[in-house]
């Protein structure tokens, strides 16, 4: 899962899940006799340790697991169980079994939900259609060796290392109806001629978009460089000889190459969209136009009206798409981490 | 293919295509700066003055007052305290515990080691929302009378210090793991077989040499838990124990007619994120592509 370690799986070894099972003739026996040692070992070490070594071992998986399950995974199956109920939150018999209501009245009268989704959904198609690429194309170009390739590189990077809802704040500047610099600078900041970007619900979702491309470009150019660096120079080399030119070395070399780092910008993309929160709610707390599954999470607890079971349903919805991804990720990841 | 490669390690010189692309890189660099720029050009002029001028105009004057006037009225001096007793500790104990796991996980070869990883690192790509409800009445139902200020769990900075280590222990878990593993396991062996106990191996064997590891996670850690916006909106409700970054929402709501003030308030909260990026550029990349699972 790691850029690096991805890298160097798809490029360099090519194990199959069938060398351990039958060793082929030659180095692979080699492989086979130092996992026999391994597993000698490893069963030794069993023998090897105390009670109060088991002990130790206990605690140390333990308490972190216990923490870590409860906050997250417990939570997590508490909003699944809760997502049936309806509870005003005060005292737990209040707390009554509705079966799908929540649901039922989630995807067929909230105005609010559809709209909610349908914008989750562009954030994460603007995402992957336009800084991903950009990232890329930034990260291509600054792997050529170019001087002052460290101070470009900050320029872009810059925006991930600060805080999301400083970020709302400065884009709130910019976009701010007459005091921005974009109104300001094209002549939009007289009153009768405002044009209201973050007011304006057919407006405020895209200015709220350009801020998170614009920090997202960043972000992948730093995961793409770091994939580039796991490419083969003398693959490059190869290609030059014969003649390719930039576009066919990229076409056909170097983004093949990149196939890992690929999979892990779109699963990143795809989680950044699903939890896109805090521009948002900087900008406008996902009033008219800028609604979000995880707006209306948040506003169904810290808003005046506290519908737990609602939001709980809402965060269901979230689970669920969130699991979709990141499940079979894992699970091909892991698997490919075994095999290595 | 010596001619290439010499090619290849030379400081090419400037042929046109290069000089377009740096024209290229030194526009869009300047473009991605802009909005910042003009953050702390909007700061660095008084608000009187941009009231009658306008914003794009020629200053009279430029100053700090803006930046002091936030710094001062804002006590920001007292949230960023905040910040420190929640970041501090959280920083430190989602290392310690994930260290532990990690080590867990790649020194000893148990059934559940691959499940619990993955449980791990699954629950840190979770949206935060999806957790909090059920979380936040957590909060307010655990009672800790005398521990905490509030008396509760919630609204403490214990209750974002726990959340945080829960959240990030997932992902710090599954790097170190990994890191783990490269270490040759002769080192721990031969230790175990001399009779060290398994707390030897990972104190004073197996934890020094995963210093840079640390260090890199250290530093996105303390980037991340610093610019956290979410768990504070949601689980603080008192707002003289929220940290930084949700402080600063309250001050551009008791500000928002002078826009100057908020854009000296917001990048003075940048400041400090800045400086541990700027000291520790490379920590903090590396520590990003080790695990570029993270949303």
């Amino acid at each position: 899962m790691t850029a690096t370690s991805d890298t160097g799986i798809g490029t360099g070894t090519t194990s199959t899940p069938g060398t351990a099972a039958v060793p082929p003739p030659g180095p692979p026996n080699d492989m086979t006799a130092h996992q026999k040692k391994r597993l000698r070992v490893r069963l030794g070490h069993r023998r090897l340790l105390t009670r109060r070594d088991r002990i130790t071992l206990g605690l140390m998986a333990g308490v972190p697991t216990i923490l870590h399950v409860a906050l997250v995974w417990l939570t997590a199956l508490a909003s699944i169980a809760l997502a049936f109920t309806t509870w005003d939150g005060i005292g737990f018999d209040s707390i009554t079994w509705v079966g799908l209501q929540n649901f039922r009245e989630l995807f067929t009268s909230n105005p609010q939900f559809w709209p909610a989704v349908e914008h989750n959904v562009i954030w994460f198609v603007v995402l992957i259609l336009i800084p991903t690429p950009f990232g890329l194309f930034l990260a291509v170009q600054l792997d050529k060796k170019i001087r002052f390739s460290r101070v470009y590189q900050t320029a872009f990077f810059l925006p991930v290392v600060v805080s999301m809802a400083v970020i709302g704040f400065v884009w709130q500047l910019v976009y701010n109806p007459d005091t921005g610099l974009i109104n300001s600078l094209i002549g939009a900041n007289e009153p009768g001629h405002y044009i209201d970007w973050i007011g304006d619900p057919d407006l405020n979702l895209w200015a709220i978009l350009i801020a998170a491309s614009w920090r997202h470009t960043g972000y992948m150019m730093i995961l793409y460089l770091a994939g580039l660096k796991g490419v083969d120079p003398s693959l490059r080399e190869a290609t030059a000889l014969d003649g390719a030119n930039e576009w066919q070395t990229f076409k056909n070399v170097i983004f093949p190459t990149l196939r890992p780092t690929n999979t892990v910008v779109l699963v990143v993309t795809i989680i950044e969209a699903l939890r896109a929160f805090d521009l948002v709610f900087v900008f406008n707390k996902g009033a008219q136009g800028t609604e979000l599954l995880s707006i209306l999470v948040t506003n169904n607890i810290i808003g005046e009206s506290s519908r737990i079971g609602y939001g709980s349903a809402i965060a269901v919805v979230l689970l669920v798409i969130s699991l979709a991804v990141i499940i079979p990720y894992l699970i091909a990841t892991f698997r490919k981490e075994r095999r290595a | 293919m010596s001619t290439v490669s010499a090619l290849g390690k030379q400081r090419t010189p400037l042929r046109p295509a290069r000089i377009l692309l740096h024209t290229f890189l030194v526009a869009t660099a300047l473009a991605w700066l802009a909005p910042l720029l003009w953050a702390l050009y909007a700061a660095l002029r008084p608000y009187a003055e941009t009231s009658t001028k306008g914003y794009v105009s020629w200053p009279d004057k430029l100053s700090l007052d803006n930046f002091t006037n936030a710094y001062v009225q804002s006590d920001m001096m007292h949230y960023f305290g905040n910040t420190l007793l929640i970041a501090v500790p959280a920083v430190l104990v989602t290392l310690f515990l994930s260290s532990m796991v990690a080590f867990y996980v790649s020194r000893f070869d148990f059934r559940v080691n691959l499940f619990l990883l993955l449980v791990f690192t699954a629950g840190n790509l979770l949206p935060q929302q999806v957790i909090i409800t059920p979380l936040y009445r957590l909060y307010l139902l655990i009672d800790l009378p005398g521990i905490t200020m509030s008396g509760k769990l919630y609204d403490s900075a214990l209750g974002l210090v726990l959340i945080h280590v829960a959240f990030q222990s997932g992902f710090c878990a599954f790097v170190l793991a990994n890191y783990m593993r490269s270490l040759p396991h002769e080192l721990t062996e031969a230790a175990l077989v001399d009779g060290a106990s398994v707390w030897r191996l990972y104190w004073q064997i197996v934890l020094p040499l995963c210093k840079p590891a640390m260090a890199a996670l250290a530093t996105l850690l303390s980037i991340w838990i610093y610019n956290d916006f979410f768990w504070a909106i949601v689980l603080i409700s008192t707002g003289e124990n929220m940290p930084i970054t949700s402080a600063l929402n309250n001050l551009s709501g008791q500000y928002f007619t002078d826009p100057n003030l908020v854009a000296a308030g917001a990048l003075l909260t940048a400041i400090p994120t800045l400086i541990v990026y700027f000291a520790l550029q490379r920590q903090f990349v590396s520590g990003l592509t080790l695990g570029a699972n993270k949303g």
